[in-house]
């Protein structure tokens, strides 16, 4: 990698056809029917916040749905818990390797990251940078976490109004990514633009697909900058780039996989975070019950964290590909058909959680969510999401009694990404 | 009942009587032993149930098969004899089994 590299893709052919956005007309979900033309995977149900009364409808009726037409063309919906598990754990017969989401990736412009592969390749990948945001590593980086979570919210407004998300939630995140990272501070919100683009869908951050991917590409630019900077250093740093740069499984990767592996990093570490932390100060606010409990007894910030990501589930779905044809609930999943696993209504599943639709943070059973997926590719940074939300509400309790939540939440338009663009909240004076 | 031993990783033990047939996992929960996450809730496929099995117990409590060696191996801090303690059964074979609970679950 220390040559220098082409970033243009190989073939710049014609931009792909891209779904046109949608705005949601409210409907009886009672009267729809489950046939083949419907399906979950519509952005604008989820941007309108109206998605878990379907989901509510397919696990009574329709536990395994296939969608024959859509935006994202044909693919089956899972949503009931147990069934997600056991797609979930059985990666021998669900393939990763096709795509995670359920939007299939193009083909002159797929990167290759570890998330999106299989044994074992999957594993070598990620041996070499899990460490970094393994528990231990962790632990020596609480302090700072804790000071600059505290920094972030002793500059915030009082007595007016403004946005949780930008000023908390994505500068608590960023700040954190640009920590492992060991990214150059003063450019650190370009990160948090990178993860925004990456997931984005075209014609909101961005204009169309060839504007998208010419920003991954400064990304990547950017990134091999660093890599250059560290790999021959005698020292490996601590981390992840030179992590990467330095791991026998990860150091001659080429240019794409690297961008596959960052934008990995960088959306997984970021998004999921960040509409965390906009979900607990908007949850807490829609049960005050919830709220006056956890300050009365901060010793239930772990459990309310685990209920507020499972009551958020920052990623409503991953994605799988059947190698082989597959019988389930009476139907014949066929071989290179897309599986939905949709963990939003798992983590609804009434069958796994009681009264699945109430926040309750001291649920007994809160940490069995399906938010970070289970097996082989069960979240990575799963450890390292927890201990920042742990941290930020240890820090806001020293500090305020009460965080207002005090306009409508404004939602992202996507069926992967479920998360916040806007939480107007107020401070006390 | 056969009688388990789990040591924290501070060294301080918990002795505890589990039931026959039971998940080793299961008796720590139920007996409120420190350190065991099991967020999965026993299906192998979380792996934040590690515990260390002690030299002299390995060969009474076997080896991981190919999937919970599959899970084991996302650890980067396994050890040789790291199990996952859902995946192994108490017996009256096991009274007197100490395992290490490690510091951290992942
Ligand atoms: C609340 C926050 C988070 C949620 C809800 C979340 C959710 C998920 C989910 C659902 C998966 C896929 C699981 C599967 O396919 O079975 C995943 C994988 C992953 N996540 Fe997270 N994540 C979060 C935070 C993070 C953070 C902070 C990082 C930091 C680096 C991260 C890095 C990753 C990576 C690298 C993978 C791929 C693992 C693999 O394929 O082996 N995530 N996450
Ligand atoms: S409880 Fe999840 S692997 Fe044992």
């Amino acid at each position: 990698m220390s040559e220098a590299i082409d970033t243009t893709p190989q073939e710049a052919s014609s931009t792909p056809a891209m779904p046109p956005i949608r705005t949601y007309q409210p409907e009886d979900v009672a009267k729809v029917a489950l046939d083949a033309h419907f399906g979950p995977a519509r952005p604008e149900i989820f941007q309108a916040d109206a998605i878990l009364p379907y989901f509510a409808r397919m696990r009574e009726e329709a536990p395994l749905h296939y969608t024959a037409d859509s935006d994202f063309g044909a693919y089956w919906s899972v949503t009931r818990y147990e069934d997600i598990m056991a797609i979930d754990t059985d990666h021998e017969t669900f393939s990763s390797e096709g795509g995670i989401t359920v939007g299939t990736p193009d083909d002159d412009f797929r990167l290759p990251m570890f998330i999106a592969m299989d044994p074992p390749r999957h594993d070598e990948q990620r041996k070499v940078v899990s460490p970094v945001v393994g528990p231990r590593n962790l632990a020596a980086m609480e302090s700072t976490i804790r000071e600059r979570a505290g920094d972030i919210l002793d500059s915030l407004p009082r007595g007016e109004t403004f946005n949780w998300v930008d000023l908390v939630s994505i500068e608590q995140t960023t700040q954190m990514l640009a920590t492992l990272f060991d990214f150059p501070w003063e450019d650190r919100s370009k990160l948090t633009r990178w993860s925004d683009v990456a997931t984005a869908a075209p014609g909101t951050l961005v204009a169309n697909e060839e504007e998208r991917r010419a920003e991954l590409l400064e990304c990547l630019e950017y990134f091999v900058g660093l890599w250059n900077e560290r790999v021959n250093l005698p020292e490996p740093g601590n981390d992840l780039i030179s992590m990467l740069a330095h791991g026998e499984a990860t150091k001659n990767m080429e240019p794409m996989e690297y961008l596959g592996n960052l934008i990995l990093l960088i959306v997984g570490g970021n998004d999921t975070t960040r509409n965390t932390i906009s979900a607990s100060v908007l949850a807490l606010n829609e049960n005050p019950d919830q709220f006056a409990k956890l300050r009365a007894n901060p010793g239930l910030i772990p459990n309310m964290v685990s209920e507020t990501i499972r009551w958020q589930t920052p990623l409503a779905h991953m994605r799988r590909t059947a190698n082989r044809d597959v019988e389930m609930h009476g139907q014949t999943i066929k071989k290179g058909d897309k599986v939905v696993m949709w963990y939003v209504s798992g983590n609804r599943d009434p069958e796994q959680f009681e009264n699945p639709n109430a926040y309750l943070i001291d649920r007994p059973n809160a940490r069995q969510h399906m938010a970070f997926g289970f097996g082989l590719h069960r979240c990575m940074g799963n450890r390292l999401a927890e201990l920042q939300l742990k941290v930020v509400w240890e820090e806001i309790l020293k500090r305020f009694d009460k965080i207002e939540v005090v306009g409508e939440a404004e939602r992202s338009y996507s069926s992967f990404v479920r998360g916040y663009t806007n939480l107007p909240v107020r401070l006390p004076a | 009942m056969p009688r388990i031993i789990f040591i924290e990783h501070d060294g301080t033990e918990h002795e505890i009587e589990a039931q026959s047939g039971l998940s080793l996992m299961n008796a720590a929960v139920d007996n409120l032993v420190p350190g065991i996450d099991a967020d999965c809730g026993g299906e192998c496929s979380c792996a934040t149930c590690h515990v260390v099995v002690r030299d002299a117990w390995m060969a009474k409590v076997g080896k991981p098969n190919d999937r919970e060696e599959s899970m084991l191996d996302l650890n980067p801090e396994r050890q040789d004899n790291s199990r996952l303690s859902c995946q192994v059964a108490v017996s009256d074979e096991l009274d007197g089994l100490t395992v290490d609970v490690p510091e951290f679950q992942m």
